[in-house]
């Protein structure tokens, strides 16, 4: 059913070397999401959560398993093709905002624009609409040292989801902001979900995260423990 | 696209100025460099030429074998003829003859008894025809220390040093001493008309500047010259270029082959082992070219790789944004390319203008080498030569690719993942 499957994994693991040996940091996983959903891996420090993100967004070869990311196996892909995955399909949100120092809010959402080579007109109308969605137009012409953490997140946010692409991989998105804006940040990314059914994958151990999720995962020392489908999460009713 | 890098590039004055500077820095020095040993060099070949080779020289086969003596039994004769078919031949030069000498030159008293008497090199140029260039390429009017320029074929000038040491005045006569073309013995009378200091130790030390004419007249040479040179009229020594004239003019006379006092024709490259001198000044080019290229890059790789380090949050989000790697590394090359160029253009002006300082007016360190006798000009000089507006480009364009290619390197030798670990920190 890889129709209603984004992401399909089976079998996964990852070893580093280290040393002359290796460590294996994922020790054989097997998971599907399926369209619109709003997953987290959620677990202690070192227990592969970041791992897993990157190796779901091609950033990572995985050491054994197969894997399927929107439509596209990914074992057989060079990096031009995983390139090209990233650029149309994918969104990502870092813990520490990225923003290119140099640019303007308006600038760094539009650059994702820019590489799929989109025109300037319809480059201006979405990133317009993507700063909408986030309340910050008013700071299109900012630029990232003078806008605040929450804003800065916010701007990431616009810049992950302007092209409005399928998946969407959060590492830790708030784990730089306070309560107050982490979540305004959750607020916004579950609208989106709704609105345009992009699919959300976070990687967290922050609760107030968690408190948005639908499906929760536990990863446990390299293996999903346990997963737990929330039917009303705490926080999600009031968004 | 390329507009939105050309706009980090400027708006990130931290991260370009340096590189900007860096290159300006290295351009101007090698256009300063260049265009100072192009100075010197030129200032070397132009004394020589002015003063003893020509561009290129005319003199008869055995004269030339045997140039240093300075045989004047062995002179050029017919000389007006000659030139005349010179000038007719070889339009792009123009030619004059030149009589060099030596002799004694001796100071009578009043009673008409040696006071003092010392051992002289005649040079006899051309002072008085029409179309002569002689004094404005030897400055004289600017040498003269003291008296003025002959207005006879019987005035002299002596080098300073040499009229000091036989302690002569203006106005006063001096008899020389020495051989006829035919070998007989000549003894002719000079008057004083000025001194000069040429600014060459050995010619200031026993020189006198006479007309052809007079020279002529002491030494018996009717319508005869030492030999006759040959000057660009740009007074630019084109090397090749007087090279293949000299093997034209050789080939037109090779039926006088066997005749001794047959013409032969000598560029400047072939004379007194100048020829090492104008390689010199070729190989002089390459060498600051090389040198500036390798300090540029090596200072570039290393803000390249501080750059790089700076800037592996922004690779890593952009990568993540579906970049490739590729592209990353060529809006990398177009961004020092912007800076290069930015770099070469003002580097090279600033460049310029100081060479064209040193060439207009010259540097003078006099002053520091008082206490020194050495026998050459104390005015630093410099010459624009056409190298100097792309010389720059090497250092400047392509020792800043070079260098972020090298610092460039690491996007594609790192992992992706580790690009973003490197991120997080
Ligand atoms: N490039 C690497 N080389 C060697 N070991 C690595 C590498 N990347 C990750 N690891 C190890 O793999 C394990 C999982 O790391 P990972 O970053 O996925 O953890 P995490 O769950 O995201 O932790 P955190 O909550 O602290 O972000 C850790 O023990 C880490 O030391
Ligand atoms: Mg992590």
């Amino acid at each position: 059913m890889a129709h209603h499957h984004i992401v399909e994994i089976r079998g996964l693991v990852k070893r580093f070397p280290m040393g002359g040996n290796h460590f294996t940091a994922l020790k054989g996983i097997d998971l599907d999401i399926e369209i619109g959903e709003f997953t987290g891996l959620v677990g202690p420090s070192g227990s592969g959560k970041t791992t897993l993100l990157n190796i779901i967004g091609g950033l990572d070869a995985p050491s054994e398993g197969t894997l399927t990311v929107l439509d596209m196996a990914l074992a057989e892909k060079n990096h031009k093709e995983l390139a090209a995955l990233r650029r149309h399909g994918i969104g990502f949100i870092f813990q520490t905002f990225n923003l290119l120092p140099v640019y303007s809010a308006y600038e760094n959402v539009e650059l994702p624009l820019l590489l799929l080579g989109l025109p300037a007109d319809k480059r201006k109308a979405a990133v317009m609409h993507a700063l909408e969605r986030v309340g910050l137009t008013d700071k299109a012409q900012s630029r990232p040292a003078q806008l605040s953490g929450g804003e800065s997140q916010r701007v990431a946010i616009a810049r992950a989801i302007v092209k409005e692409p399928r998946l969407v991989l959060a590492d830790e998105p708030t784990a730089n902001l306070d309560a107050a804006n982490s979540h305004n940040v959750m607020g916004i990314l579950a609208r989106l979900n709704r609105e345009l059914s992009t699919s959300f994958i976070f990687a967290t151990h922050d609760e107030k995260v968690m408190g948005y999720l639908t499906r929760v995962l536990h990863l446990v020392d390299g293996t999903i423990q346990r997963e737990e489908l929330v039917e009303h999460p705490q926080f999600l009713e009031k968004v | 696209m390329i507009q939105f890098f050309v706009k980090g590039v400027i708006r990130d004055r931290s991260r370009s100025l340096f590189s900007f500077i860096v290159v300006t820095l290295g351009v101007f020095l090698a256009v300063i460099f260049r265009g100072f040993m192009a100075g010197v060099f030129d200032d070397m070949m132009r004394q020589s030429a002015i003063m003893q080779t020509g561009h290129v020289k005319v003199a008869t086969r055995a004269y030339a074998e045997e140039a240093d003596l300075m045989p004047n039994d062995l002179a050029i004769l017919e000389v007006d003829s000659l030139i005349t078919a010179l000038e007719q031949h070889y339009p792009a030069l123009f030619w004059t003859p030149r009589i060099t000498f030596a002799g004694l030159l001796d100071v009578p008293d009043a009673q008409g008894e040696t006071r003092k008497q010392g051992a002289m090199m005649g040079v006899a140029i051309d002072f008085f025809s029409e179309s002569t260039r002689q004094i404005e390429l030897w400055d004289l009017n600017n040498k003269l220390t003291s008296g003025n320029l002959p207005r006879t074929p019987e005035e002299v000038l002596l080098g300073n040093e040499f009229a000091r040491r036989l302690e002569v005045e203006i106005g006063d006569v001096v008899t020389f001493i020495g051989g006829t073309m035919y070998g007989g013995f000549a003894s002719y009378n000079f008057t004083v008309a000025g001194t000069v200091s040429l600014g060459v130790g050995a010619f200031d030390r026993n020189i006198l500047m006479v007309d052809l004419e007079g020279a002529r007249q002491a030494l018996d040479m009717e319508n005869a010259a030492s030999f006759v040179m040959g000057f660009y009229q740009d007074m630019f020594y084109d090397d090749p270029g007087s090279v293949i004239l000299s093997a034209r003019f050789n080939d037109a006379h090779s039926a006088e082959e066997n005749d001794v006092f047959g013409p032969v024709m000598h560029a400047l490259r072939d004379q007194q082992n100048l020829g090492a001198m104008v390689d010199l000044s070729g190989q002089v080019l390459w060498l600051i070219i090389g040198i500036f290229m390798f300090a540029v890059t090596v200072v570039l790789w290393n803000l390249g790789l501080m750059n790089g380090l700076r800037r592996y949050g922004e690779i890593g989000v952009r990568l993540a944004m579906g970049e490739t790697k590729t592209h990353v590394f060529g809006t990398m090359l177009i961004e020092s390319l912007i800076i290069g160029m930015a770099g070469t253009v003002v580097g090279t002006a600033m460049g310029l203008l100081l060479v064209l300082y040193l060439q207009e007016v010259g540097l003078d360190y006099s002053a520091l080498m008082e206490n020194y006798a050495i026998p050459v000009s104390t005015v630093m000089r410099g010459k624009i030569t056409p190298d100097l507006y792309v010389i720059g480009v090497v250092p400047g364009i392509f020792a800043t690719l070079i260098g972020t290619m090298l610092a460039g390197r690491g996007i594609y030798k790192r992992e992706l993942s580790q690009l973003f670990k490197e991120l997080e920190t």
